[in-house]
């Protein structure tokens, strides 16, 4: 099955929830929507549940207009960020409801009811009310009964968003496992970039009910078009720094000159921001190419097996991030090195126009 | 600023508990020391908001005392104990301004104007709220109102402690390391006594100075964010900190060899005579930052298979399964992805052995 | 035109419009011809225009029916509604005694109307009523309501705050019941009393179901008839005349359908004219409320 938006606008009153819409989604793809929240995403989903009309513009499903069906005509299932279940049925009542309304038969229901309680780890659970369980137990069983109805399209709007991080991590491995074996189209909104790159499969980047990017995860977090699309997809914050480019040399804040090679040649003169993730900061000089930035701690944070040290360079903040634990001293002037090789440029429109090169940057930290 | 003391305390929800299950919280013993940033961390239902509630006044435990500065405050109110706290919802007055907000608890306690007006601007300053104090605080964001709530507890000067309610759960990501900052840069310049509830073990080790984690009403241990790392008492916490958490290996030990189905892992003699002293269910631990993968067979490296590979940018998650067990190792950004066979060191530095669940070497 | 696709459940719905029709909508027709019209007998009238309305507008009588109203709508309100709240908060919040309060207060509302009427003559008559051989034997202070136009007032004052503050008490109840328990400890926290709680979280949080209250209060009273028209028969002399009684009177009595039909529908306009007034002014108090 294939999904296609295209030219959607959602615009309530006078406030615009979605503009100018056009996505494109595949058979037994998975879909991440990321975006901060109010940016649209429920928005978005509602919609292509066939929950909301768009404004403007049209849905496809396989090259047919369903832009005005309603839901229940729609091969969708969806699960929501609240453990919504039927307070008075039993676990595997629950579960099986989408099934009776189907009129399937009662021992197929049966099967599938304890297939799919045993793949989210509820079988022994069938029998309690939703109420007596937790809230992890609780989404499993609203999973449960989004995934046993097979539909050709899986909606999820932020499932894991109330749930303890350990479970969150878990029950994230175990989609992980249960969309791979599916042929429906999933689409999964978060506000986490973690999550988004754990969950793999293509991202859509949205900001302010417009899409700022779409493609494979991976290869929109290692090119993030715009400023924005930086920021949102970036977890820790990206660091970023003005320059102006002159000839052969850009000018970054007040003193850091560095050379123009590699990705940065042929750079037009002119205004720039220079982005450079947390981790291709380093505490001490690598390479001889590297350029130092004269800095003061402002905040050491230790998570476990890094350290992320807080500093400040004229008027900009900056994020770097350290294996190991080394506390720091606040107040105390240290100095960072990095790589050119690391920058993402982005000129006066913020539009990405140079971006680190893979290889070099695994050439550079081996 | 106050020392918090917790005595005994025993709770149960239950007015006549009969088995373990009945309590909330099974002992609590636990020191916070003046001045000092702390966090409780643990899993929903481990006892966490019902300790916090009781710190705070709003809960008298079934058993047991709380002292600040040595003082038994148990049987008082909250207000008696002059305490703030900062839940995990945005608490506000909203039919008053930012700065009627922020006013409200010294009005209450009698402070005169002037007094107030001085205090609400300090704090509106350290807080970044300066440009809204005119307006209405229904209106605001999400972290304005949680910055809201934290200045109604910093405008009071002479506040004890002030605790946090896993106060982060509703704000975004990119916010959050902005707010996280902020109660950092509070702390180094109030030394206040904070006391930080959550379930996030990022938020509870880049916050505090000293980390508590609770599971099934107690606390299994105390320590700096690196102790817990490094050094888990308790199978619990090796699991429940650490993204990926701690992996587990059922062993038997051999000499100085640790088996696992057949595979064999030196261990460094130390951990090794305690292994072989030690009684009940063997388990080897090891941190996936500290697993090594490597492409070649050398002594002392187990055999073990790639199964899926995840990307995160700054760094990758590999899952591997040795002798039917399934592991996880994590890849700085530059290694390559490594396929099919591959073989793993266990530093013995970082390699440690739990009995029972606890800790032996 | 997609949302009509199932058009079987219009059929449905269909006898309900049938039956609306004929007991609403063509009676609203019949008042709205009689307006115009000047009728001296079955099938015999004439078109006047608008005359009856400039009549009715300009009817001493009505005027006093119409300021007597609002008084009373103004101290229903004013009465019910702190009333109502102070029930409210007065009531448990766990526990057997919610439901033993909840029947409790709800008793009065299941009452039909005249019979409250009856209840509350009786109750207060000099010579057998509780309430009225109690004032006149026991205290000493005169007390006949067929008597004094203050003493029907009181009376009507008094059945009706008996009859309906309950409804209020009920919603405001609701209200306080949705208020997350998190306020209340962070009031407690922040050292707020008992009134500042109330005032700046209570009674903020409530101002949905006020509001309806509030709405509902108003249109009822301001409609009011069998109660005060089985009490006083609207005496004594006028004075307790209200609205809805004197239409009535014009209507039925003195069968001037015309004039009654135009009053009906000025009675009609202004009832959603002052709903539509106070709807207003109370989503303005707290605006800013939505994020």
């Amino acid at each position: 099955m294939s999904m296609s938006l295209q030219n959607i606008d959602k615009i309530v009153g006078r406030e615009i929830h979605l503009k100018d819409i056009h996505l494109e989604f595949e058979t037994g793809s998975r879909n991440v929507i990321l975006g901060r929240t109010m940016a649209g995403k429920t928005s978005l989903l509602r919609i292509m549940a066939g929950l909301d009309r768009p404004s403007k513009g049209r849905i496809l499903i396989n090259g047919r207009d369903v832009t005005g069906v309603s839901v229940r005509k729609r091969s969708v299932a969806m699960v929501y960020q609240l453990f919504i279940n039927y307070p008075s049925l039993t676990v595997y009542q629950n579960i099986a409801s989408p099934l009776k309304i189907t009129g399937v038969k009662k021992t197929e229901i049966d099967r599938r009811v304890r297939e799919t309680a045993e793949m989210l780890h509820i079988e022994d659970l069938l029998d309690r009310l939703p109420a007596e369980l937790s809230g992890g137990q609780q989404q499993r069983i609203a999973i449960a009964r989004a995934l046993i109805k097979n539909a050709d399209l899986l909606l999820m709007d932020e499932p894991l968003v109330n749930l303890d991080y350990k479970l969150r991590e878990e029950l994230r491995n175990e989609l992980h496992g249960i969309f791979s074996q599916r042929q429906a189209i999933v689409v999964y909104t978060t506000t986490e970039p973690t999550e988004a790159l754990m969950l793999g499969g293509n991202i859509v980047v949205i900001d302010e009910g417009r899409v700022l990017q779409t493609g494979p995860t991976p290869q929109v977090y290692h090119n993030p078009e715009t400023l924005r699309v930086a920021e949102v997809f970036s977890d820790p914050p990206i660091n970023y720094l003005k320059g102006t480019v002159q000839g052969d040399t850009a000018r970054l804040g007040q003193d850091i000159e560095i050379p123009l090679d590699g990705h940065l040649k042929s750079l037009p003169a002119g205004n720039y921001t220079f982005g450079v993730r947390c981790n291709h900061l380093f505490l001490s000089r690598i390479d001889k190419e590297d350029a130092e930035i004269q800095t003061k701690v402002e905040l050491s944070e230790i998570s476990g097996s890094e350290t992320f040290i807080h500093v400040v360079y004229g008027d900009s903040q900056l994020v770097v991030q350290e294996d190991g634990i080394h506390p720091r001293q606040i107040g105390s002037e240290i100095s960072i090195y990095v790589n050119p090789c690391c920058f993402f440029v982005y000129d006066g429109e913020k539009t990405l126009v140079a971006s680190p090169s893979r290889i070099s940057i695994q050439e550079r930290l081996k | 600023m106050a020392r918090i003391e917790l005595n005994e305390i025993v709770h149960s929800y239950h007015r006549n508990p009969k088995g373990e299950s009945d309590y909330a919280l099974k002992r609590i013993h636990n020191v916070w020391e003046e001045g000092g940033a702390y966090a409780l961390l643990g899993p929903s239902g481990c006892g966490k908001t019902t300790l916090l509630n009781i710190v705070s006044g709003l809960l008298t435990p079934t058993r047991g005392r709380v002292l600040y500065d040595g003082k038994d405050v148990t049987e008082l109110p909250p207000e008696k104990r002059n305490i703030a706290q900062v839940f995990q919802f945005p608490v506000l007055y909203d039919t008053m301004t930012v700065f009627d907000n922020l006013a409200f608890p010294l009005r209450n306690r009698g402070v005169e104007k002037e007094e107030t007006t001085r205090r609400v601007l300090e704090v509106a300053e350290i807080l970044e709220l300066t440009p809204f104090l005119k307006k209405r605080a229904a209106g605001l964001a999400a972290d304005a109102k949680q910055k809201i709530s934290l200045g109604r507890g910093l405008v009071r000067s002479d506040v004890a402690a002030i605790l946090f309610d896993e106060p982060l759960t509703v704000i975004d990501p990119q916010m959050k390391w902005h707010l996280r900052r902020k109660l950092k840069e509070i702390h180094e310049q109030l030394k206040l006594t904070l006391i930080y509830v959550t379930h996030d073990q990022v938020e509870a080790m880049t916050f505090a100075d000293q980390v508590a984690v609770m599971f099934e009403g107690e606390i299994v241990q105390v320590g700096s964010p690196e102790d817990l790392f490094e050094n888990p008492e308790h199978r619990f916490v090796g699991y429940f900190i650490g993204s990926p958490g701690m992996n587990f290996l059922e062993c038997t030990i051999e000499g100085n060899v640790a088996r696992v189905d057949g595979a064999g892992i030196v261990l460094d003699d130390e951990t090794a005579a305690k292994g072989r002293k030690a009684k009940g269910k063997l388990e080897l631990g090891i941190r996936p930052t500290h697993l090594e993968v490597h492409d070649e067979a050398l002594d002392g490296r187990a055999q073990a298979t790639v199964k899926t590979v995840e990307d995160l940018g700054s760094y990758k998650i590999v899952t591997l399964v040795l002798a039917h067990k399934t592991l996880r190792a994590t890849l700085p950004e530059e290694k390559p992805v490594p396929e099919g066979e591959v073989w793993l060191a266990f530093p013995p530095k970082w390699t440690r052995l739990f009995a029972d669940g606890w800790l032996i070497g | 035109m997609e949302k009509w696709s199932n058009n079987k459940a219009w059929f449905l719905v269909l006898p309900v419009f049938v039956v609306v029709a004929f007991s609403a909508i063509i009676p609203l027709m019949t008042v709205i011809n009689y307006s115009f019209q000047d009728i001296f007998g079955p099938g015999q009238s004439i078109f006047v225009g608008t005359e009856w309305f400039k009549e009715m507008l300009a009817n001493e009588r009505l005027h006093d029916a119409l300021w007597r109203q609002f008084l009373f709508s103004g101290l229903v309100l004013l009465i019910e509604m702190p009333l109502g709240i102070l029930i409210a908060l007065a009531m448990p919040k766990r526990g057997w005694g919610v439901s033993a309060s909840l029947v409790t207060i709800a008793l009065p509302l299941l009452i039909p109307w005249n019979t409250i009427g009856t209840i509350w003559i009786i109750f207060t008559r000099p010579d057998i009523g509780l309430f009225g051989a109690g004032m006149n034997n026991l205290l000493g202070i005169p007390f006949d309501h067929t008597a004094r136009w203050l003493d029907a007032w009181i009376t009507v004052m008094l059945m009706e705050v008996w009859h309906w503050t309950p409804l209020v008490a009920l919603l405001a109840y609701a209200g306080l019941r949705a208020i997350p328990e998190v306020y209340y400890q962070a009031a407690k926290i922040d050292g707020a009393s008992a009134w500042s709680t109330f005032f700046y979280i209570q009674l903020p949080k409530m101002r949905g179901v006020l509001t309806i209250a509030f709405l509902l209060r108003f249109m009822d009273s301001f409609l009011i008839y069998a109660e005060p028209f089985v009490l006083t028969g609207g005496g004594p002399g006028n004075s307790t005349t209200f609205l809805s009684i004197y239409l009535v009177k014009i209507a039925l009595l003195q069968f001037d359908l015309g004039p009654g039909g135009a009053f009906s529908l000025i009675y009609f306009v202004i009832v959603l004219l002052f709903s539509f007034i106070f709807y207003q002014a109370l989503q303005r108090v707290g605006k800013g409320e939505k994020v």
